[in-house]
């Protein structure tokens, strides 16, 4: 599991490249009904990613490879087709986001005081996904603890975005904080890929390297193993090239879990089965308060197709008003660093991770470790939520925000009232360079959009819809009512087909 | 017309500049019966390997969650159904966030905005002895709280050992209203408060191991002024101590109010050797917890069948035993004392279903069977004579076969040897005589030989016929009825 | 409300994240920026809501009590920085 593998295993070159350019630019239902039907074999396909993660390291999407998972997978897939005992995702090898626990293998949620913990247990989600069949190519890169639009707070670097500007090679974002899952699935160098998404964290990624990626309704996935930001936020979610792959993947990922007490009791659709892009009797609401000022040309222009592209699939669109949107990211800063202050006490250099002794005893022991071991975006969110939870703050700030909140999650129980799915941008912008957002506050506001969704709980997708005059996705944003992720999947393959988008990052690296 | 006793004077404490008068309130942290933890399933019981009852989400590792036990819950529930307490049907769980090796988490899961159950109450009196003493104690609240693991400072000269096994066990924390007075009332609020734990088979009330334990709040004041500050000493184990934290906190706050300083509210800890409290080191950041809902519980909602449930499993409680013991003509303080410990309880309930006359029951129980328990250092659990032969020994002297002077006898016998009481007064004889022909010939013989004494009796020293009674008895081994020889002494006497 | 560099001196101590004096007065600005912008909360009406606390609409579910976890000593401590004879090892602390 080093990071530098040897690959002088795998067969020549040529024959190589040929495999690379063929099998990585498949879609997990490529691949899947391709291996089914005999055109390739699971270690061809597992051999493949593998070789295409090796020679990606300049990315940084991976933090660790795992190429012998993928293989043993890849063997057991083979001889289960052999046997007939196929299960959903035998042949495919994804990537993991650091932020799952996997059984004996180092998890670090992209932070250096969780360097060198070995969980002796697996997360619910990607045990699920391994009992799907499923193999694991590595673990990916993400903004420390899941906090951050960017992948720049991580404690192993930040991941390069795939994508670059027409005519520049100034390094990117891939967004964040499932940034490594994004670049990993842009680059071709996973066909699918895990995510947590607490204000974006999958859905701003997706838009910024042009794939997909759902959030799906509050509880549809077990937060037990994924390593806890803001519990009454944190979702974990696909990311794919196309929708019908994070279908079939969520279809893996979801399901009631009794060890996690947020966990929906509910079945777990079959979302696949029953993608449909014709929207007829669909009503598509626009919310008025999401075109904001200073948001370049090319995004709402795009929304404004995106409307069209509905519209062309049977859906009407509706002007709604979601009155409290403003206030949804300040709530959001309030809410989140809380639960996140109280999320990440437990990282004290006891029982695992990182141990710094200072001077002090015990309490010394714990300021210096969680100095050394939390970087600067993680020091400032604990401090805001440490600050927002005080005596004599808590009524005015979290309690307030709390309120907000329902008052948000109540817009959005109205607007439903009057539409079916509702339509926004996903991101202000399309992906920025790194090192360029040094303003934290300035970093928040990349979530303007993809917030409200995430504070009332609602499963939201983002689909790639074009690229702006600099080449760089743009990304199309989907809300449903709650349980309804059929409706933004469906309306999100409505888009897919219509926009035509093609687009994929020059391999510069 | 009755007199009415003289209520006991109040509790004061004598100063300098007059009498202060003590406030006292109980936290009581009471470990639920149960057998897994109230939100892992890991094990409870005491006395295990050190972190083998430790499950992952008693450690803390990252990515867990909380789950809770209905068995807690249930047990919290059944608790305040018995103290009269308001059940709330719907509560929430809060984080209480502080910095402890023994609290992984780096908080403790509470409940601090909505509280399971209640303002309920108790009846306590702190003095066994004397009815006017009787007081209702107010219980604000309980709520259900996970405990923290445990520390151990002298293993090794630079490090402290920290043991999980008893992170996450269910607690209730009992809070009192601050309606105490005087150590005696704290004492007997505790030991009330203790028994019916027991009785609703909640908590085992054990203070020595730690399974109850309680933080004592005293503040002081002239009689009839407001709320002084106070102070609260923690984790204190035993009645006797608390008793002593409320006498010695009082006094210490009276001297130093008299002398011009002022009571800090602080945390104390007793120290039982030297017998005083001392201030913790001074946290001042310790007491802003940060309160706020566990994002990761959903609120708690019992519906009517649990409530139901809960309420027909409480078996009959201390008061109301007591209530039933003095209907069936048991004394005041004997019920009381019959009814004080749930298995006492239940060894005399069992004695009454075996067929014994209460009355005659309960004083033998209080006075033969304790005293006896008491002399071989055994618990009535361990009791060497069960129920049914106590009842068997108690019909015997009801029905006149033996005297209460042969009982004990018997009673002695039925220790040692194990036997049954109609098998020991059959085997050896003991059986009394009510033949007034015989017991007529003995008294002649007595009165014939103590002449003078007869004289003086019949002269007006009354008491003398004790002297005859226990002279007659003497002479016929105790096996003669008391009554008869009454009978006809007083007969013979002309008295 | 702004915090002053004492205030964001409690809250380290309190949230103990070990800070220099020139990080504390660096943080400053940063806290009272973004505090600045969410205290925008306070012009929304909210009187009469009910905090949102719970996101989905479910009754907490509660388990059986059955010993289902533990013994596992090992795995607990596996990723200790310091365990000795089966208890996690800390400096030592003076109550």
């Amino acid at each position: 599991m080093r990071r530098k593998r040897n690959t002088g295993s795998l067969r020549s070159p040529r024959s190589l490249s040929e495999a690379v350019s063929d099998l990585n630019s498949k879609t997990i239902a490529e691949l899947r009904d391709g291996f089914r039907a005999g055109h390739f074999s699971a270690r061809e396909i597992a051999e493949n990613f593998n070789a295409a993660v090796a020679g990606a390291r300049t990315l940084n999407a991976y933090t660790l490879e795992t190429p012998d998972d993928a293989l043993a997978a890849a063997d057991t897939a083979d001889q289960a087709r052999a046997s007939g005992d196929l299960l959903p995702l035998s042949g495919i090898p994804i990537g993991i986001k650091d932020l799952f626990a996997t059984r004996g293998v180092e998890t670090t949620a992209g932070s250096k005081i969780l360097a060198g913990f070995r969980p002796p247990y697996e997360s619910t989600v990607t045990a699920k996904l391994r009992q799907a069949g499923a193999g694991m190519l590595g673990k990916l890169n993400m903004d420390e603890f899941a906090m951050g639009s960017s992948n720049e707070t991580s404690a192993h670097g930040p991941v390069i975005s795939p994508w670059r500007r027409k005519g520049s090679n100034v390094g990117l974002t891939p967004g964040g904080s499932s940034g490594g899952s994004a670049a990993a699935v842009a680059a071709q160098i996973a066909p699918g890929a895990t995510g947590t998404d607490t204000g974006g964290s999958i859905r701003q990624p997706a838009a910024f390297a042009g794939i997909a990626g759902i959030k799906p309704t509050y509880g549809r996935c077990s937060r037990w193993g994924v390593v806890a930001f803001a519990s009454s936020l944190d979702q974990a979610g696909p990311m794919a090239k196309t929708v019908r792959d994070c279908a079939i993947l969520l279809e893996a990922m979801a399901g009631f879990d009794p060890k996690d007490s947020t966990s929906l009791d509910a079945p777990v659709p079959l979302w696949e089965a029953n993608l449909s892009s014709d929207l007829r009797g669909k009503r598509v609401g626009i919310p008025r308060e999401y075109r904001i000022e200073g948001v370049p040309d090319d995004v709402n222009r795009l929304w404004e197709r995106g409307i069209e592209w509905l519209k062309d699939a049977g859906a009407v669109p509706v002007e709604i008003s979601l009155p409290h949107t403003r206030y949804a990211l300040p709530a959001y800063y309030i809410i989140a660093p809380a639960e996140a202050s109280s999320n990440l006490a437990r990282y004290d250099g006891v029982r695992y991770g990182l141990r710094e002794r200072g001077p002090g005893g015990l309490d010394g022991m714990y300021s210096a470790t969680r100095e050394a071991g939390f970087g600067a975006e993680v020091k400032r969110r604990i401090m805001i939520g440490t600050y927002v939870l005080s005596a004599g703050f808590y009524d005015a700030y979290f309690t307030k925000a709390q309120k907000v909140r329902a008052l948000i999650k109540q817009d959005f129980r109205k607007a439903f009232e009057l539409c079916d799915v509702i339509l926004t941008p996903t991101t202000p912008s399309a992906a920025f360079g790194i090192g360029e957002t040094t303003d934290p506050l300035a970093m928040y506001l990349n979530d303007v959009f993809a917030v409200p969704a995430s504070l009332a709980g609602l499963p939201a997708m983002s689909v790639p819809g074009a690229c702006d005059k600099e080449g760089l996705p743009l990304g199309l944003h989907l809300i449903a009512n709650e349980l309804d992720e059929q409706m933004v999947l469906n309306a999100g393959l409505a888009i897919e087909e219509r926009a035509g988008f093609t687009a994929r990052p020059e391999k510069w690296w | 017309m009755v007199a009415v006793a003289e209520l006991a004077a109040p509790f004061r404490i004598k100063g300098e500049t007059g009498d202060w008068e003590v406030v006292v309130g109980l936290e009581v942290h009471a470990q639920i019966v149960s057998n897994a933890k109230l939100f892992s399933g890991a094990a409870t019981a005491f006395g295990a390997e050190p972190n083998t009852q430790v499950s992952l989400i008693d450690a803390a590792m990252p990515g867990m969650l909380p789950v809770p036990n209905s068995a807690c819950i249930r047990q919290a529930v059944r608790t305040g159904i018995a103290l009269d307490a308001k059940i709330n049907r719907w509560s929430r769980f809060d984080r209480k966030n502080y910095f402890y090796a023994d609290l992984p988490q780096g908080y403790q899961i509470s409940q601090l905005y909505h509280p399971l159950v209640g303002e309920g109450e108790i009846e306590i009196l702190a003095d066994e002895k004397d009815l006017s003493t009787a007081k209702r104690i107010g219980i604000e609240r309980i709520h259900v709280e996970q405990d923290a693991g445990k520390l151990m400072h002298d293993q090794h000269p630079t490090l402290s050992y920290v043991d999980l096994n008893r992170c996450g066990v269910a607690l209730m924390e009992i809070v009192s209203r601050p309606d105490m007075r005087s150590p005696a009332e704290a004492g007997a609020y505790l030991r009330k408060l203790r028994s019916i734990l027991r009785y609703v088979g909640s908590c085992d009330g054990n203070m020595e191991e730690g399974s109850m334990r309680a933080d004592v709040n005293v503040s002081v004041r002239k009689p009839g002024a407001g709320f002084g500050t106070r102070t609260e000493t923690k984790n204190v184990n035993s009645v006797r101590f608390v008793m002593a934290v409320v006498e010695h906190e009082a006094k210490r706050q009276v001297e130093l109010l008299e002398s011009g300083g002022e009571v800090a509210q602080e945390t104390r800890l007793f120290d039982p050797d030297k017998g005083v409290t001392r201030s913790l080191r001074s946290k001042e950041d310790a007491h802003d917890y940060r309160y706020f809902p566990d994002p990761d519980l959903l609120p708690l909602e019992l519906d009517d069948g649990f409530l139901e449930e809960c309420r027909s499993s409480l078996p009959e409680l201390p008061d109301a035993k007591q209530k039933r013991y003095q209907q069936l003509g048991i004394t005041p303080y004997n019920a009381s004392v019959l009814t004080a410990e749930v298995e006492t309880a239940l060894w005399f309930d069992a004695l009454l279903n075996a067929g014994a006359e209460p009355k005659q029951a309960s004083n033998w129980v209080v006075a033969e069977l304790f005293g006896a328990l008491n002399r071989r250092g055994e618990s009535i659990d361990h009791s060497p004579v069960t129920p049914a032969a106590a009842s068997e020994l108690l019909g015997l002297v009801a029905n006149g076969t033996i005297s209460g002077t042969i009982a004990k006898q018997v009673f002695e016998i039925m220790l040692e040897s194990g036997e049954g009481a109609a098998h020991i007064v059959e085997s050896r004889g003991l059986k009394q005589t009510s033949d007034t022909g015989a017991i007529d010939a003995e008294i002649d013989k007595i009165l014939a030989a103590n002449a003078d004494k007869v004289e003086q009796y019949k002269g007006g020293k009354q008491q003398l016929f004790g002297f005859f009674v226990g002279q007659t008895m003497k002479a016929m081994a105790g096996k003669a009825n008391p009554q008869v020889v009454n009978e006809r002494l007083r007969e013979k006497l002309g008295a | 409300m702004s915090v002053t560099s004492e205030q964001v001196r409690h809250i380290a101590k309190l949230a103990r994240i070990g800070m220099s004096e020139a990080e504390i007065e660096a943080l400053v600005p940063e806290l009272n920026n973004i505090l600045g912008w969410v205290e925008q909360l306070s012009e929304v009406n909210t009187e009469g809501v009910e905090p949102l606390t719970a996101v989905i609409d479910q009754k907490l579910r509660l388990r059986d009590d059955i010993v289902t976890e533990g013994e596992i000593r090992n795995e607990v401590l596996a990723n200790a920085p310091e365990a000795q004879h089966g208890f996690f090892a800390v400096p030592k602390v003076i109550e």
